[in-house]
């Protein structure tokens, strides 16, 4: 907005701040005299356009037409789904012949194999000893459910993914009309939202769970495949060209297997947002540690909430840190010529081995398949003393701190946000999209802005402004210095890694639990929440766009006798800034996913109506409140992204 | 300029008129004009890689393509092995329009005529040196043991037998380079591209994977297009060269009448630093014959440099023979030493 002041020579150009000066005047007149326009201060009723009305008759006519076919479907997903969760967690009985589930000393054995296998013993120690937490704190049962979930759920994203991402790399039309919108729809929306048709169209149970993750967890390997092909290098593309392969021979035995690497950083996205998403999704039916944590929480059993919170965490990490290893994972040797299968995979040999052994023993030891109850560790009236002594003797602390937060910080700005008419504020969109990138980013955000209003959920959407403003504000506040620290000093860089990769591995939903136990419900813990879920971001990002500042300048900086004060500030700082304003708005945009989380606490925002929508059954409520929170999260996307690249151009960075 | 067909030798690869216009639109203009101008183009909007471009390829010729970068060497090579469509032209292998092949015929002309060598390597990550160069088999359904045997007796003709189970990035790139030339030779290819194959290798082993390209070439005489931007690699392997210049073949010829004729003050520009003796003959300096005590013979085909010694030794004129053994002129110790020392000689 600023832009004449800061260049007085540049062509004479339409006086852009003379806008934004009547667009405060509208926004004070009204404020003053809310009588002028009555229609422009509260949305008029008689002029919501219906459109969550229309969805729902669309849905029905879906349903009525489509439901045996879909029914269908989920029958057929449902039969590998059951069987995982016979192995892993019930058991089969065929003809009066129970076949015990896989044993626990098995499968923890098994884990640690497969970590030996990609990470050397410390993994393999690492993993082991997760599993063995699992199994000690009595969480076996949920966490065999949850982990069957996600063993069925990342073939079909992975899969899903790369067909969408060969599509995607191979037509451009395609990628452009209808793979890249739909992706950033599948980002945004939240998974809430199409919950209710996936309900309504595959039935109860765990099905549609799956279904939702994997629409969910998709979208990250779709972007690596595309992005991995296209980085093959053009001399491999000639050579299986001149090699005389088909279409299909280069894309599967060149193409693919030279970007496996790349492919592997997907899958390893998709194996944590399964994750992420199963147990949310455990929440409607799936069962699993999500559902004992939920349970937990309304019954207000602290210490088992926590604990049950404690195996996701565990079972995070240790799925995190094998994929991620696999993917880094690089050949070493060809197993020498005619080895038999043993020979050529020694790791995997070893590991169905030994599940199959000890599952065997288990038919004569039941403790191998199932750790007594006796046996078993709890730790949950510990955690319950923790919370209440900290509830008794820092009640007044946490209690004043919260109110203060409430009255002088949030309050003031819930107020201002909502006072805005509605016009004024999706011109100002329009207008800022316009100065950044032009007029289809104005009309984008025009339009997508607009969307909330005509379908009579301003208010809503205006308190999802104000949440999710408040939160990515406070997270760039603690992020963005704690990356620049980072940035500069290799031990910090060291101990901040580790907390940013733990804090991106929990799933969202594991956030909740301290806060609410401290905080009680409200806009604070829903804050505290999103604060610490979408942190990792502004962290991550200032320290890498710090880390790409050239470093002659820096040397150039200190031989003009910069202080390392100055040299931060002056330097470092102005040139990262493009960086970390992309960091900003993947904070922005955790913050909004965030949001429909924090929902389960009792907020009154878009996520609320969209969890609402949820219990009812109301699809078309739940879609246009999702999409509502979509378009909101592409228009911070566009407008952020718009104002960063403006901003390298600017500056003569390389374009990203 | 002239062009000179391969002596009298059998003509395997051959163009004629081949464009690469580059931008939107491009067929539809070269359709209307036939022989635009670089004027022309660059007011349409569009830019030629290569221009107008006729050659004959003799078989088993080492035929190499020279151009500093953006002259359109690589965009030749590529029309030529059709990897991209040429706007206009024909090219011909045994006399057969490749550019009127389709899909499947082009693939089976690929799996069983051509071999290619990369600038970059191009080898596959996840395979092995075996797997890597047994690929190009592996994908026209050969059976494993043969196509692998097949393997292990190429990557033995490059020098790399025993390495067969490393994978490529542990070998260095010279030894990469020798897998690639081991792979584009595992189909027996009858047309050999090899795309600026040293460029991304260090001077010494440059020159070792030069004489090796060589001494493979004495045993398995494949009719080679090879790219390269560096001249003295380009004089040392060439039968023939043709320069390129803006996408332009400016010059044709033996190594020998781009360094006694260069067409142009561009062409000098690259032979003037060139060693004569190294490059030419001793039928372009010879003297008429004469009667001569000497008891030594020099071959007409043979380089100054390689008989200066001797010549100088014998301390008077030798005989000149032809491929004949036909005495056809005779060689003065002087010329050589004019030669040696970069004087211009010719007789």
């Amino acid at each position: 907005m600023t832009d004449l002041a800061l260049h007085p020579r540049a062509l004479p150009r339409f006086p852009f701040w003379l806008l934004w000066a009547a667009l405060a005047a509208i926004c004070i007149t009204l404020w003053l005299e809310p009588g002028i326009a009555a229609w422009a201060v509260k949305y008029p009723r008689a002029m919501i356009v219906p459109i969550a009305q229309w969805i729902g008759a669309a849905m029905k006519w879906l349903i009525a037409h489509f439901q045996g076919f879909t029914r269908g479907i989920a029958a057929a997903i449902d039969i590998p789904l059951q069987v995982a969760f016979a192995v892993l967690a019930k058991g089969f009985t065929i003809g009066g012949v129970t076949i015990p589930r896989l044993a626990w000393v098995g499968v923890a054995g098994a884990a640690a194999i497969a970590g030996h296998a990609f990470g050397g013993m410390r993994l393999a120690v690492l993993s082991g000893f997760c599993f063995l937490y699992i199994a000690l704190f009595g969480q076996w049962d949920s966490a065999m459910l949850t982990l069957a979930l996600v063993i069925i759920c990342v073939p079909f994203g992975v899969a899903l993914g790369l067909l969408f991402g060969i599509l995607a790399y191979r037509s451009k039309k395609l990628d452009d009309w209808f793979i890249r919108p739909s992706l950033d729809l599948a980002q945004t929306i939240p998974a809430f939202a199409y919950l209710v048709p996936i309900l309504l169209l595959f039935g109860s149970g765990p099905v549609p769970a799956l279904i939702a993750t994997a629409i969910f967890a998709s979208p990250p390997m779709v972007r690596a495949t595309k992005l991995a092909l296209e980085q093959v290098p053009e001399d491999i593309q000639s050579f299986a060209d001149m090699t005389g392969c088909t279409r299909r021979q280069k894309l599967w035995r060149v193409m693919l297997p030279t970007a496996r690497p790349m492919l592997m950083v997907g899958v390893n996205q998709v194996i944590m947002m399964t994750l992420n998403m199963v147990i949310i999704a455990s929440m409607i039916g799936a069962g699993g540690l999500g559902y004992d944590v939920l349970m937990a929480l309304r019954a207000l059993k602290i210490g088992a909430g926590l604990e049950a919170g404690l195996a996701i965490v565990v079972l995070a990490v240790a799925l995190a840190r094998i994929s991620a290893a696999a993917a880094a994972r690089r050949v070493r040797h060809a197993p020498p010529a005619g080895a038999k299968f043993a020979g050529r995979h020694p790791h995997f040999t070893i590991a169905v081995a030994w599940l199959a052994l000890t599952t065997l023993l288990s038919l004569g030891v039941p403790g191998l398949g199932t750790l007594p109850k006796d046996m078993t560790l709890t730790t949950g009236p510990f955690w319950a003393n923790i919370v209440e002594w900290i509830n008794i003797h820092a009640f007044d602390t946490i209690d004043a701190a919260r109110t203060w937060l409430l009255l002088s910080i949030l309050n003031p700005l819930k107020n201002f946000l909502g006072g805005i008419p509605w016009p004024v504020f999706v011109a100002a969109g329009a207008l800022l999209g316009y100065q950044l990138a032009g007029w289809r980013l104005a009309l984008l955000a025009g339009l997508m802005l607009l969307f909330p209003a005509v379908t009579g959920l301003w208010d809503k959407t205006m308190l999802t402004v104000y949440l999710c403003t408040i939160s990515a504000f406070f997270s760039c506040l603690i992020g963005i210095p704690l990356g620049a620290w980072a940035a500069n000093s290799s031990r910090v860089d060291r101990i901040m890694t580790v907390i940013v990769d733990t804090l991106q591995t929990l799933p969202s939903f594991v956030y909740l639990i301290p806060v609410v136990m401290l905080f009680r419900i409200g806009d604070v813990s829903a804050m505290i929440a999103i604060v610490f879920f979408a942190v990792a971001f502004a962290i991550r990002y200032t320290t890498a766009g710090i880390r790409q500042v050239p470093p002659d300048l820096i040397e150039a900086a200190r031989a003009m006798g910069c202080t390392p004060r100055q040299i931060q500030w002056r330097v470092q700082l102005p040139l990262a800034l493009p960086a970390v304003m992309l960091g900003i708005n993947q904070t922005v945009l955790m913050a909004l996913s965030m949001l429909v989380i924090t929902a389960l606490v009792g907020t009154k925002d878009l996520g609320q109506a969209v969890y609402a929508a949820l219990t009812k059954a109301d699809g078309g409520g739940g879609l246009v409140a999702g999409l509502s929170i979509a378009f909101l999260a592409i228009v911070a996307d566009r407008l952020i992204v718009a104002g960063a690249r403006r901003l390298r151009r600017r500056m003569g960075l390389p374009e990203t | 300029m002239g062009r000179i067909m391969a002596n009298d030798d059998r003509v395997k690869l051959a163009c004629r008129g081949v464009w690469k216009v580059f931008g939107r639109g491009a067929e539809e203009y070269m359709a209307n004009d036939p022989t635009p101008t670089p004027d022309g183009l660059r007011a349409a909007g569009l830019m030629a890689g290569v221009r107008d471009v006729s050659l004959d390829i003799g078989e088993g010729e080492i035929f190499i393509v020279m151009g500093l970068s953006g002259s359109g060497k690589s965009t030749l090579l590529r029309c030529l092995s059709r990897l991209i469509e040429p706007t206009a032209g024909q090219v011909f292998l045994d006399g057969i329009d490749l550019l009127r092949a389709g899909e499947a015929d082009l693939i089976e002309i690929r799996r069983h005529k051509m071999g290619m060598v990369f600038q970059h390597f191009a080898l596959l990550p996840h395979l092995s040196v075996l797997d890597n160069v047994a690929f190009p088999l592996t994908i026209q359904g050969v059976p494993r043991p043969e196509r692998e045997a097949r393997a292990r007796e190429v990557i033995e003709l490059v020098g790399l037998g025993g390495r067969e189970t490393a994978f490529p990035n542990q070998l260095s790139g010279g030894q990469q380079q020798r897998v690639g030339i081991a792979r584009s030779l595992a189909v027996k290819p009858e047309l050999w591209f090899l795309d600026e194959p040293f460029s991304a290798l260090d001077p010494l082993i440059r020159g070792e994977m030069q004489a090796e390209l060589l001494r493979l070439q004495s045993v398995l005489k494949k009719t080679m297009i090879f790219v390269t931007h560096d001249f003295d690699e380009a004089i040392r392997l060439a039968d023939r060269i043709a320069i390129m210049k803006d996408g332009e073949v400016i010059q044709l010829g033996t190594p020998e009448q781009l360094v006694l004729e260069p067409a142009d003050d561009y062409v000098a520009a690259f032979t003037r630093n060139v060693q004569r003796a190294k490059v030419v003959t001793a039928r372009s300096v010879m003297g008429p014959i004469r009667n001569t005590s000497v008891h030594q013979i020099v071959r007409a085909s043979d380089k100054i440099a390689d008989i200066a010694p001797a010549v100088i030794e014998a301390g008077s004129p030798v005989p000149v023979i032809d491929e004949h053994e036909m005495v056809i002129g005779s060689l003065a110790p002087q010329v050589v030493i004019d030669t040696l020392i970069g004087k211009d000689a010719r007789a």
